[in-house]
């Protein structure tokens, strides 16, 4: 069988997402960020939302995610995701807002930004990636770094005394009247990514359905700032990122109000 | 609704034009001397009949992010704080001029530094008209007088806002947000259909709306080439700017031996000091900057031919004086008088002042 006669639309099984640009991507190699990007993107054609979509970037590795997925997008400052989020989706009530975020930008730098949008119940979807370290800058100490991890900033091990202690903000945020979805899910496995895929999917029907404020953490890998390989990363992941960051529903209703 | 004459707070003339110009959102953050624009608006409800929103954000960065958030996507929006307020907003402030993003942004001084006092002051005119955030910009500085002018501008830093597609500031000082005057309200206006704004922000982040390609506000740009034709850009607009927005207000300058430079409330206090001295026979005149950016160096450097000194009258320890100093370039003496720690100087030190430095 020659490649002609293999690649034939009736053969074809998968493409690339409608709404996932063929830009090249300048996330590492099995980092967490481009499937979860793909996740979006499909979610997005699928629901039929690609024209009335906002997503919100943040800065982190993340900060180009406007160049991967084809929706009309806002850049914010560090941190102030949720902030712009609350203005757009306001002024904006037909649009679905959603912001991306890592964990340096929503748990260190945007907490207030973080906690004041989803204790007000604002209709947007949380995207929060979390793989304990800060990617962009070159691997220094999240306020998600586990305690005896090794960061650039940390470069004996987080130390409780020195460091403080690693933040769980999820759950914290899952305590929030506003909140009517908050998750914690991974992309490690094909399992894995279906289920993140239905969170994702659940927080955007709820943004549009005005239930109040989604939250869909991912426990991510960061094999440069980790400085493990893409599968000994998901291994570590495993062994250790779950163990603080259990996976699954920390709260599901129907709406706040 | 038609013109009305109200009687009311510079502070809630703010308030009251925003809704009748058909802002869109309001985001501030309470402090004094202007927690009186989110109170009055609050209470004037417009949420329900003009569909603006009105936010009391978390802090004044949360506000500022909210303005840019909304600016981004095409609406008028707006906020307001004082100086340790404006503080917070600057990163706000830089991130809206660098992504070329109307919005308007109300500044009702108290003095400084630090937390400093809740009486007035013009001490931030540095920080309003060199930019006061990180990076090349400009801000549209609008400095009101009156009240009515607190109202008046709404409208204009909205519509300059919007030509230049720049951020503008209203620099009050907390005087003139205080005081109560006499106040014609324009008529209502509608807010803009999603139509209009469509098509009058054409690169608005609101949705792709069947425009067939996504638009992306950022003002990040790595590739230093790229980013210097951006900063070019930024430059290009300025220069437009200065040439074609230049207000100020003069009195008695025809005949004028000396000449006082004064913004907002203190023009006014200047503006009788003068008449004062001229029933004594000293013809002093007065220039009045409306715009303190684009500041008016022509038309200082003019008048500066036709007078023996020119005396600055500010509630700082002299900031507007270097801008006046650079468009004399020294043809003639300019000094400095002001008043610190919300201290409002009456007519006679004025006068006092201008005798001491120029010996009349």
């Amino acid at each position: 069988m020659t490649q002609e006669e293999i690649i034939r639309p009736e053969n074809k099984v998968y493409s690339r997402p409608t709404f996932l640009t063929d830009n090249y991507t300048h996330y590492c190699p099995g980092c967490s960020h481009g499937v979860v990007h793909k996740i979006i993107a499909e979610l997005v054609d699928e629901m039929g939302i690609g024209e009335k979509s906002l997503g919100i970037a943040p800065v982190g590795c993340a900060v180009f995610a406007y160049n991967y997925i084809d929706i009309d997008w806002i850049e914010a400052a560090h941190g102030r995701a949720p902030a712009l989020a609350t203005a757009a989706s306001r002024l904006n009530p037909d649009m679905l807002v959603f912001t991306y975020q890592g964990d340096g930008d929503l748990s260190a730098i945007g907490t207030a930004e973080t906690i004041h949008a989803c204790n007000r119940g604002e209709n947007i979807a949380i995207i929060f990636i979390n793989n304990g370290i800060y990617g962009m800058t070159g691997g220094q100490m999240a306020p998600t770094t586990l305690l005896g991890m090794k960061t650039a900033t940390t470069p004996y091990g987080r130390d409780a005394v020195l460091n403080g202690y690693p933040l769980a903000i999820t759950n914290l945020l899952a305590q929030l009247d506003g909140t009517c979805y908050v998750t914690r899910q991974a992309v490690h496995t094909a399992a894995a990514v279906r289920k993140t895929k239905a969170a994702i999917k659940h927080a955007f029907e709820n943004a549009i359905n005005k239930c109040g404020t989604s939250v869909v953490e991912i426990v991510s890998t960061c094999n440069s700032g980790w400085k493990l390989s893409p599968a000994k990363s998901n291994e570590w992941m495993v062994e250790h990122m779950f163990e603080k960051y259990p996976l699954g529903d920390l709260k599901n209703v129907e709406s706040i109000h | 609704m038609e013109d009305e004459i109200k009687l009311m707070k510079g502070n809630e003339a703010i308030a009251h034009a925003a809704i009748r110009y058909g802002v869109d959102g309001y985001f501030g953050y309470p402090i004094t001397p202007q927690s009186e624009v989110l109170e009055t608006l609050a209470e004037l409800k417009p949420w329900e009949t003009t569909g603006m929103v009105v936010l009391q954000a978390e802090s004044e960065v949360a506000a500022i992010n909210m303005v840019y958030g909304g600016a981004a996507t095409g609406k008028a929006v707006m906020t307001s704080s004082s100086s340790p307020g404006v503080s917070l907003k600057q990163e706000g402030i830089s991130y809206l001029a660098a992504s070329e993003l109307p919005a308007l942004i109300v500044n009702v001084m108290r003095g400084g530094p630090g937390l400093g006092t809740i009486q007035p002051s013009q001490s931030d005119y540095f920080q309003a008209t060199k930019g006061g955030g990180h990076g090349d910009y400009h801000l549209i500085v609008l400095a009101p007088s009156t009240v009515q002018e607190m109202a008046d501008f709404v409208a204009l830093g909205f519509d300059l806002a919007f030509k230049y597609r720049n951020p503008a500031m209203i620099l009050a000082d907390g005087v003139v947000g205080q005081m109560m005057e006499k106040v014609v309200l324009p008529p209502q206006r509608p807010r803009r259909t999603e139509e209009e704004i469509r098509s009058q922000c054409p690169w608005a982040a609101c949705g792709k709306g069947g425009r067939g390609h996504r638009n992306v506000v950022t003002s990040l740009e790595l590739d230093s080439a790229k980013m210097e034709e951006n900063n070019l850009r930024f430059q290009r607009t300025y220069r437009e700017i200065e040439q074609n927005e230049v207000r100020f207000q003069e009195y008695f300058t025809d005949d004028a031996e000396y000449l006082i430079v004064a913004f907002g409330s203190v023009a006014r206090i200047c503006l009788k000091a003068i008449e004062d001295a001229r029933e004594k026979g000293l013809k002093i005149g007065l220039l009045r900057p409306i715009t303190l950016w684009p500041f008016p160096t022509a038309e200082v450097a003019r008048l500066a031919k036709n007078v023996k000194g020119i005396l600055t009258v500010e509630l700082n320890a002299g900031q507007m004086i270097e801008d006046v100093r650079l468009a004399v370039d020294g043809a003639v003496p300019v000094h400095h008088f002001g008043r610190m720690g919300g201290i409002v100087p009456n007519p006679n030190e004025v006068l006092e002042a201008l005798s001491a430095h120029f010996n009349i």
